[in-house]
């Protein structure tokens, strides 16, 4: 198996489709097929033992990726959002390599030992002019495929090892090759080096759907292009939607005639936000996507029969589902376990537990984490209902631990949540002398509104147990996300240290 | 064929067509392609042969093949003129499973 086995498919299949569009440039699979055997063979050439991209989107990322499998080199999407000295640490793992980077970037990391830049556009002209492919790639399904460094919230950062075999299943397990029209396109707004762009482009490639890239999210960015582009299917962050559906409430319009699908995933959706968008477009289809990056991306999907069936049942076990992230994919078995590793009942909360050919689970120099019967404990909390729609609650490492009680932050968010008031929340546990931790929580007003903290404990009250009303409520103009809108929370659990000295 | 593992390629030797194996029964399995035993992808086609009549419905690039027990199933990664058999029987096309696309 090698991801090129994707890419030859599409090509014989629909070669003279429009693959990727960036800008006013277009390559067809066929054209992105021949880029990619002539940029293999420029990797081999060099040396280079990975091929590595710092850059935003752009045709190079495809072209890359598939290079990179065909030339039998892992492909390596760094994060140029870090700084500069952990870029050069990166930079400095992963050496020798093949670096796609951006003109002010070049003469930096030309300095890495081992490193060789080269310009964006220098690839793109040198993949897209003439020369020769490199010969036949490896179909040895274990090779690496794809390197990805996680956000490394805690730590030094560590690569999530992506095989060919992985990615190959999760496509095969979840994709029909050619099953999209000529006319479907997909705008593609995360990031490269996030699980959810490769994934974007796996997936789009084999199913035949034409890539419309989108360096740099901004709503009206993201707005302008899905009409000017024809955009028919998009996935987003939380974040992302929910500054979209600001935006056209604001505007008072939605005319986004082609767009017939929206995905989400990448973090938890708050309920109002995915209430007003199905709101604004009551004609699209919207699912919803739980993964890791060590899963390949997706592994369950709550899909647009279950947002409709939520949004319009009196049944509250049929509505709570708007907040889960779906059903299993046929192709994957999960469980729910207590902390000793026994499958736990519906309804019960414990660790996510996921099998199946697309979970890696393993990190770069430090082995699988894929317990000896192949099941990946994700460390996310959660639970599964009577028909097997998972609902996660956060990380365990969140997990508030409140005088030997276990508390879901999730769970707090989500009371907050539902008050007018509040348009955005986070809760955290901080040291307490009597409890061991204490609850508290960071909350965003809505624009206009106000509330007391003793009015929101209230509120808390009313609905969970006493032990979850937070004894610490600070109101902030914004809470720190990453750039794809997953809350910070140790960044907030610091600045709520920081104030109380 | 014995020792077929998923992820194995074959080629047909009569025709143009590739197959990866996505499921294999616990036993052994024949595979045949337009009616004569497929190979393994890198050895070369004996070249010169079409299809028996009877195995030259073709194959379509990109769909499954199962048997009837559903255990042997194939994907279909290059398309021919031959049709695809297990012990003397034909395939059967599998239908696609329709999935909300999530990416």
């Amino acid at each position: 198996m090698n991801l090129m086995m994707l890419l030859e498919m599409a090509a014989a299949g629909f070669g003279d489709r429009p693959a990727i569009e960036s800008g006013s440039d277009v390559l067809t699979y066929q054209e992105l097929f021949d880029a990619a055997g002539r940029a293999a063979s420029e990797v081999q050439a060099s040396g280079a033992e990975r091929m590595a991209l710092l850059d935003v989107s752009s045709p190079a990322v495809p072209i890359a990726l598939f290079a990179s499998a065909w030339a039998g080199v892992p492909f390596v999407p760094l994060n140029y959002r870090l700084t500069s000295e952990e870029l050069d640490s990166l930079v400095g793992e992963i050496a020798p390599s093949y670096l796609i980077t951006d003109p002010e970037r070049v003469e930096q990391l030309a300095r890495v030992p081992g490193t060789n830049p080269v310009e964006r556009e220098d690839f793109l002209a040198e993949a897209v002019g003439g020369g020769e492919a490199a010969p036949e790639w490896s179909m040895d399904p274990d090779e690496i495929a794809v390197l990805l460094y996680t956000s490394g919230t805690t730590g030094a950062p560590k690569a999530a090892v992506l095989r060919h075999k992985h990615l190959v299943s999760y496509i095969l397990g979840s994709v029909e090759f050619g099953g999209s029209g000529a006319e479907e396109a997909t705008l593609v707004s995360v990031p490269p080096y996030h699980v959810a762009g490769m994934a974007a482009i796996l997936s789009s490639v084999y199913s035949g759907r034409r890539v419309v890239q989108l360096p740099g999210f901004s709503a009206d960015g993201w707005l302008e292009l899905a009409r000017s582009a024809r955009i028919t299917n998009a996935f987003v962050v939380p974040t992302m939607l929910a500054r979209i559906v600001d935006e056209l409430e604001d505007a008072g319009s939605t005319d986004l005639p082609h767009l017939r699908a929206i995905a989400y995933g990448g973090g938890k959706m708050p309920q109002p936000v995915i209430e007003r968008a199905m709101r604004l477009f009551p004609e699209t289809e919207f699912t919803n996507a739980y993964g890791l990056t060590e899963t390949s991306s997706t592994i369950s999907v709550l899909g647009p029969e279950d947002h409709r069936a939520a949004a319009s049942s009196g049944d509250p076990v049929v509505q709570r589902r708007l907040v889960s992230v779906g059903r299993a994919l046929p192709s994957l078995e999960v469980e729910i376990r207590d902390p000793d590793g026994k499958p736990l009942g519906a309804g019960e909360v414990g660790e996510i537990h996921v099998r199946g050919e697309q979970v890696s689970g393993e990190y770069l120099g430090r082995g699988t984490r894929l317990e000896s019967d192949g099941w990946f404990p994700t460390r996310d909390s959660g639970s599964m209902d009577e028909e097997g729609y998972l609902f996660v609650e956060g990380r365990i490492d969140d997990v508030i631990v409140r005088g030997g009680e276990n508390l879901s932050p999730g769970e707090i968010e989500d009371v907050l949540l539902e008050h007018k008031s509040v348009v955005d929340c986070a809760v955290v546990g901080i040291p307490d002398v009597q409890w061991g931790e204490a609850v508290a929580a960071v909350v965003v007003l809505r624009t206009g509104m106000s509330v007391t903290v003793p009015e929101l404990q209230e509120w808390v009250k009313a609905r969970l147990r006493s032990s979850r009303v937070p004894g610490r409520i600070e109101f902030s103009a914004e809470l720190p996300y990453n750039e794809t809108g997953k809350l910070l929370r140790r960044v907030v659990r610091e600045d709520l240290a920081g104030d109380s000295s | 064929m014995a020792g077929l593992k998923t992820g194995a390629r074959l080629r047909s030797a009569v025709c143009t067509t590739e197959v990866m194996v996505i499921s294999v029964p616990d036993k052994p399995a024949e595979i045949a392609c337009g009616g004569a035993p497929m190979i393994d992808v890198a050895e070369a086609p004996p070249g010169d042969q079409s299809p028996s009549p009877d195995a030259a419905e073709g194959t379509k690039l990109g769909k499954r093949y199962v048997d009837d027990s559903g255990d042997l199933e194939l994907l279909c990664t290059k398309a021919g003129d031959g049709s695809l058999a297990t012990g003397g029987v034909l395939l059967k096309l599998k239908e696609a499973k329709k999935l909300p696309s999530s990416d």
